[in-house]
């Protein structure tokens, strides 16, 4: 088989992980090398599906002897398989890099003959590539659940991103759908990689020159919508795996359903983009915003609202605290007020120095008011002429991608459950908000 | 308004040019009406005040703008050289003096619309520059990496020390035929040329294969059931896929032995 059909191949059969960013490491190639990476990261072009492509995403093989059900690659489906040798890769690597389509290798396989044989062709791939071609680039290496702690060490020290897939959110989802994996046996890599992450930059204080274990830290992915967990259980087990694994990201995948089999959706369902999108918004509450997962939904409310985004809701449910005043306002205060993002928050604390800020003051530093001006007080006053207008609220709460979601797709007698619970001293306008919305949607 | 008020400047189009403009400006006490580059039709129905570049006074000026503005403020004036901001010339000019009124807190200006100028063409540079340091798309010929780009700004300087760290073992060369210069490097020196034209070789037979290669992966890549052309023209304009490999599809490898005719 030719190379050009190994790619086709192999690169479908890895396309639906969603990370492929290149981000959280700065070097440059040293005399001899080629290969540098940013720490911001580097799309190099954007599929037709708009997702950044930034590494070269493939398999080194898609023969797998395992049975994942939500996977193209499981071994009782019925596909055209193939394999690269480390050597094939290695080159097509160094071609695409050279002329910059790529910021690197992004390298995953299927678990042919047993996890370590798997584990050690990667292994091979990436000494070729780092230590004959003197690679430098970026490189990101999948962790093969059940290889050899010695494997993967050898692994993470080629690699500059390690990550090990969750893939569903739950122990009892996984029993069912992916039999061969266990919990522990995609935590116990996970547990292992970031010890090492921990010592390697501990050394580095000590020894300039300590060899680096992935240092652009781990990350993990989740597949949404293959199995029943709300949204609610999908981020708490984010939060903990932020916490626990000091993981650098957690990526969502949209399950994109391959084949008929009766324990998952049907093959005509559609991704569920908009909840992906929703849990990535919530996300970055938790990384940047200093939002805890049980602040953004609860039992109660165990799945994000299809119109109205995270934060958005949380204030909505939190009405008691706001209006905030511009000129006294905590940094972490203004940034859970809807609209107003890091930037803005920033560009706030720093003009209010200089004078106490009024509305126009707010606008003229770059404060977009659409959504904030209802959460707000600027000089202990409202925004001038808000009026307490439902529809103009609502249509104010939602970007004009969920002002179409929520034309096109609803009815009208959906009850919005945002409100429910307690919500005392409530502004004028507030109540009106809040008493208004059920009735809409 | 008196004839001293519309006057207008012509000068080199370097830097140091311009800050003897800033140069007379101030000496002359006056505000030229516009600062117009040596290709620049004449306007004016006065005539142009033709500003000769003087290293010194530019040398005076130059070294005033850290100590008079600041860091920050002194870099974005000569950051905004680089940019296609209309008229950047007198923007600037209008920049330093108020720069040289208030000291370094006019960037805190809020909506003050020359600062605001600035920063917004400054940002606009410098993004046009990371997007291409990911959407170049070098060919490989005769061992060189050549490329072609067309950017709105003048990003040259600004994508060399990228690529040095990125390739310092190989020579390349990108090509900005908006400004016709080029940025060249070998190991281990980079030189920015101005050069009127130029254009790649037509594709040798691994070049055009690595090329179908790439279009094959770019093709493959995409998940159809999440297809959406507005983020990726959002994300990615269009007007850089003029000189992208995936869009130009450009694999025809000339035929390597043409029949001879027999003598
Ligand atoms: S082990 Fe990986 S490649 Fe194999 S079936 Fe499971 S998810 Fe797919």
């Amino acid at each position: 088989m030719d190379i050009m059909e190994k790619l086709r191949i192999l690169s479908d059969a890895a396309k639906y992980d969603a990370a492929c960013t290149s981000s959280g490491v700065d070097k440059r190639a040293g005399r001899g090398g080629m290969g540098s990476a940013m720490a911001a990261g580097c799309c190099h072009s954007f599929a037709a599906d708009g997702r950044c492509i930034s590494l070269l995403k493939v398999l080194l093989t898609n023969v797998c002897i395992f049975d994942c059900a939500y996977c193209v690659n499981r071994c009782s489906h019925d596909t055209e398989r193939a394999a690269f040798t480390p050597r094939e890769l290695a080159d097509l690597t160094m071609q695409f890099y050279r002329r910059n389509y790529i910021e690197g290798l992004f390298l995953s396989s299927g678990v042919a003959g047993s996890p370590d044989v798997t584990c050690e062709r990667m292994i091979e791939t990436l000494r070729i590539l780092r230590e004959e071609y003197r690679f430098t680039g970026y490189i990101h290496a999948k962790a093969i659940p059940g290889a050899d702690q010695a494997l993967i060490a050898r692994l993470g020290m080629l690699a500059d991103r390690m990550s090990v897939n969750i893939e569903l959110p739950s122990a009892a989802s996984l029993a069912k759908l992916a039999p061969d994996k266990t919990k522990r046996a995609i935590l116990a890599p996970m547990g292992y990689i970031q010890r090492r992450i921990a010592e390697s930059s501990h050394d580095l204080v000590r020894y300039r020159h300590a060899p680096h274990f992935a240092p652009a830290g781990q990350s993990t992915q989740m597949i949404i919508g293959a199995s029943p967990e709300p949204d609610y259980q999908i981020l708490q087990l984010s939060e903990g795996l932020y916490r626990r694994y000091g993981l650098k990201r957690v990526f969502f995948s949209a399950y994109v359903p391959v084949t008929a089999n009766p324990l998952l959706p049907a093959v005509d369902t559609p991704p569920p983009l908009w909840r992906e999108h929703r849990l990535y918004q919530a996300d970055w509450l938790l990384r940047f915003y200093g939002f805890s997962a049980q602040e953004l939904l609860d039992e109660a409310h165990p799945d994000f609202h299809p119109y109205v985004d995270p934060k958005c809701s949380w204030a909505l449910r939190n009405a008691a605290n706001f209006p905030l005043e511009v000129n006294r306002a905590a940094y972490e205060e203004l940034l859970r007020v809807p609209g107003i993002g890091v930037k803005s928050a920033i560009r706030i604390v720093r003009a209010r120095r200089a004078a106490a800020l009024t509305w126009d003051a707010l606008a003229r530093i770059g404060v977009v008011l659409k959504r904030a001006r209802y959460f707000l007080l600027c000089r202990g006053r409202r925004y001038p002429g808000l009026v307490s207008d439902r529809d103009a609220f609502l249509l104010a709460m939602m970007s004009p991608r969920e002002q179409h979601l929520y034309r096109s797709q609803e009815s009208g007698t959906r009850q919005l459950s945002l409100f429910d619970g307690n919500e005392p001293q409530l502004t004028a306008l507030q109540r009106e908000a809040i008493r208004c919305l059920p009735m809409i949607l | 308004m008196s004839a001293h008020d519309l006057v207008t400047y012509r000068y080199d189009g370097s830097w140091e040019g311009l800050l003897c403009c800033v140069f007379e400006s101030y000496t002359a006490h006056e505000l030229p009406e516009a600062i117009l580059g040596p290709e620049a039709p004449e306007t004016s129905l006065f005539g142009s005040k033709t500003i000769v570049t003087d290293v010194g006074n530019a040398a005076r000026v130059e070294v005033s703008l850290p100590r008079k503005l600041g860091h920050e403020a002194a870099e974005l004036v000569r950051l905004t050289f680089f940019t296609c901001l209309p008229e950047k010339e007198l923007w600037m000019l209008r920049f330093l003096r108020l720069g040289y009124q208030y000291g370094p807190q006019l960037l805190q200006f809020a909506g003050n619309e020359t600062v605001y100028r600035l920063q917004k063409a400054v940002q606009h540079l410098l993004s046009e520059a990371h997007l291409l340091k990911g959407f170049i798309r070098f060919s490989v010929q005769n061992n060189v990496l050549v490329t072609t780009i067309g950017p709105k700004n003048c990003v040259l300087p600004f994508l060399a020390g990228h690529f040095k760290a990125r390739f310092p073992e190989e020579h390349w060369l990108i090509y900005d035929a908006a400004h016709h210069m080029a940025l060249a490097y070998r190991p281990y020196e980079t030189a920015i040329l101005p050069l009127e034209s130029f254009s790649a070789a037509p594709p040798d037979e691994e070049e055009a294969r690595f090329r179908a290669l790439w279009c094959q992966f770019y093709d493959t890549i995409e998940i159809r059931s999440r297809h959406n052309e507005r983020c990726r023209m959002t994300l990615m304009p269009k007007r850089y896929w003029k000189y992208m490999t995936e869009f130009t599809r450009d694999f025809a490898v000339p035929d390597a032995n043409p029949q001879l005719p027999a003598t």
